[in-house]
């Protein structure tokens, strides 16, 4: 971001990598799926890089919203300075946080999930999907509570596994009834509470129902959590855990 | 002599409002008791969405079968009540069926006919409710918070319904008078052949007891409301008014900790300066909730019109997989928290005494609230737009923020956001090392 102000120039978006796709090796992986689809977008983007901090999200979920509005206001302050207008962002909880509780505090931006985003690019027919290796593959998609329920997007993510000429099979609870994959509201950085089971693992039975050849995901946590789930029940070698934007630039071979 | 029964009409219509409006009065009080929250924005959003979700039902039925079953309680419920007020006419003023005197017989006709086939269709939809919570034994309503008064309080409203309907079938099939203009006894013309055996006097008398009994019953049930979890037949619809408007997964910033905040990040501002006069008053005595008078009022109302239909506790995941929390407990505990406090208020003279007693930890356990995934699915799920995860959220905030008594992890977890900008343990200055990886 800061080569182009110092250019003089405005990207036509800040990718907000957020803390996953900056350092968890397996969102990272995600990130870079992306960024290749921003390139064959042939869209001009910009990252905050080693200015990007917490959004606060799991702070402020766990209680401690000094810690939250901290991290805010400072986001908010970089922001700003680069007078940044337009974000997407491919983690669900830094799109909710953005979008909605940075408003609030003085940030207020356009704020769009990767999934929102690659289908305006589709739509502007900036960017074409091909089923590729995945023409006809059984794929279910688990829907992300801070992207769906939190924020009622449910087509987005679909349309675009559509358009890889996929066969999308739905979860007995999907949408606005989709169940949890256990990681939210700080639950990611703790053990859970004592009970029978894990949610990861429950929401991993209800995708295995579906006999699906892929897990679909749009934020990085879920992944790992279905990921692991999918471990735990040995299915590693026949069904794999990629998000949407893994999907469409594998198919492109990107 | 003649007035006697309309003087006992009118002595028993007055205890019987005079007691409810009494206990409405406790009531609002009670829910004012929370803090105050600003809910005067989008008045035509609110009033769209108390006619969809409380009006229109439109959350019921996202579960048919008791959607549609709850459909018909609530339509008769609400229709059959016209009756009502000829019954209090005729009481107050001493006629009989007052209706037949100024409405066309057609017309007349067709309304008792309509009453009396909802009721038979309420009286089928209890049954069916009855079966699935004694027989059936519908999982939800079997949670550890179901047992005892809540599960009695489910039974008594379901056999109130029963009692009801059938006064109201056998008062117009004992009247002889109704059943010979044979208009509109549709369903009560099969029941009048039961008492064919009677003396006129004794179907009269059949005729006045049930009226009699109808009308009470319905005062006794208007008086049981407000001790049972079905006050949201009136609750439902401020309630689904002053519902959350912004998306489920904005939670408020609070406003306290912004001036805090700001305070912190103003190079001008002077750290030793004495806070100007009345600053302190205004400042909140502390942070997030560990009792009912910390809860904003909304979150109160809530509690007062959950029916404990534990929509909510079946699609939580921690409750799924066995985890203590239920949201539905959430809102019980919440009630019969603020009851405990209203009734201390009422023995008081109107002062709270300090009764050692508090919200959290005496009612929800800090297990219970580290068990939420904050994924809204309860949110989602009510369909009378009551928020747990509001509340589970206030009283996380007060054991973090005051008694920083959160779990080990999300210790270092905050730590690490704190030190380095991020929940885990890595060097800001490695942010964009997956460019060159």
């Amino acid at each position: 971001m800061a080569e182009f102000m110092a250019a003089g120039k405005q990207p036509e978006v800040l990718f907000w990598v957020g803390c996953a796709g900056s350092f968890d090796d397996r969102a990272k992986k995600i990130t870079k799926a992306f960024v290749r689809l921003l390139n064959k977008a042939n869209v001009e983007f910009a990252v905050l890089g080693t200015e990007e901090s917490c959004t606060g999200d799991p702070a402020k979920r766990a209680g401690n919203e000094f810690l939250f509005q901290m991290q805010a206001v400072t986001n908010i302050e970089v922001l700003n300075a680069y007078e940044v207008k337009s974000i997407v962002t491919a983690c669900p909880h830094c799109f909710n946080t953005i979008k909605n509780e940075y408003p609030g505090l003085g940030g207020n931006y356009k704020v769009v999930h990767h999934t929102q985003f690659l289908k305006d690019l589709l739509n502007d027919g900036r960017l074409t999907i091909e089923g590729g290796q995945f023409k006809g593959k059984r794929i279910t998609f688990h829907d992300p509570c801070y992207l769906g329920r939190a924020n009622n997007v449910y087509e987005a993510p679909r349309e675009l596994i559509r358009k890889l000429d996929a066969e999308l099979v739905e979860m007995k609870s999907c949408k606005s009834r989709g169940l949890c994959c256990g990681a939210g509201g700080a639950q990611m950085f703790k053990d859970a509470e004592p009970g029978n089971k894990e949610v990861n693992i429950e929401r991993t039975e209800q995708a295995l129902e579906t006999k699906p050849e892929i897990i679909a995901a749009g934020c990085p946590f879920c992944n790992t959590m279905m990921t692991d789930g999918v471990k735990n029940k040995e299915k590693e070698g026949e069904i794999a855990v990629m998000d949407i934007a893994e999907l469409i630039a594998n198919a492109q071979d990107l | 002599m003649e007035y006697v029964p309309n003087i006992i009409f009118a002595v028993i219509l007055i205890i019987g409002i005079g007691y409810f409006s009494r206990n409405v009065k406790k009531l609002f009080r009670n829910i004012k008791l929370g803090r105050d929250l600003d809910v005067s924005d989008d008045k035509p959003q609110r009033w769209k969405n108390m006619s969809m979700i409380a009006l229109g039902q439109s959350k019921m039925v996202k579960r048919p079968i008791a959607g549609f079953l709850h459909v018909i309680v609530y339509v008769g419920f609400v229709i059959i009540n016209i009756e009502v007020l000829e019954i209090i006419i005729d009481g107050l003023i001493g006629t009989h069926r007052i209706g037949l005197h100024i409405l066309p017989n057609a017309v007349y006709g067709f309304l008792i006919g309509s009453f009396e086939v909802l009721a038979v269709l309420v009286l089928i939809a209890v049954v069916v409710f009855w079966l699935r919570r004694n027989v059936i034994k519908l999982k939800r309503f079997l949670s550890a918070e179901m047992k005892g008064w809540p599960k009695s309080d489910g039974n008594i409203i379901l056999y109130f319904e029963v009692v009801l309907m059938c006064l109201f079938l056998i008062m117009n099939a004992t009247d002889l008078e109704f059943q010979a203009l044979n208009s509109g006894n549709v369903i009560s013309q099969f029941i009048a052949p039961w008492f064919h055996g009677f003396s006129e006097g004794t179907i009269h008398l059949i005729e006045r007891s049930a009226w009699w009994l109808h009308i009470i019953g319905i005062l006794v049930f208007l008086n049981y409301l407000y001790f049972s979890k079905h006050l949201h037949i009136l609750l439902a619809f401020p309630n689904t008014y002053y519902g959350k408007l912004t998306p489920k997964g904005q939670f408020d910033n609070l406003e306290a900790v912004t001036k805090e905040v700001k305070m912190m990040m103003d190079p001008n501002v002077d750290p030793f300066a004495a806070p100007p006069e009345g600053e302190d008053a205004a400042m909140p005595a502390k942070f997030g909730a560990s009792d009912v008078q910390d809860l904003s009022w909304v979150n109160l109302l809530n509690a007062y019109t959950c029916t404990e239909c534990g929509r909510c506790t079946s699609e939580c995941p921690a409750n799924q997989t066995g985890k203590k929390l239920s949201p539905r407990k959430i809102m019980m505990d919440t009630r019969d928290r603020l009851e405990e406090v209203g009734k201390n208020i009422d023995a008081n003279k109107g002062e709270f005494k300090e009764d050692g007693k508090q919200l959290l930890g005496d009612y929800i356990t800090n297990e219970e609230l580290w068990a939420c995934t904050s994924c809204n699915a309860c949110v989602e799920a009510c369909p009378v737009s009551i928020d747990p995860l509001n509340i589970i959220m206030q009283m996380r905030q007060y054991l973090v923020m005051e008694q920083s008594a959160a779990p080990m992890e999300l210790n270092n977890m905050m730590t690490n956001i704190e030190n380095n900008g991020a929940p885990w343990p890595y060097n800001q200055m490695d942010r964009l090392n997956w460019k060159n990886e």
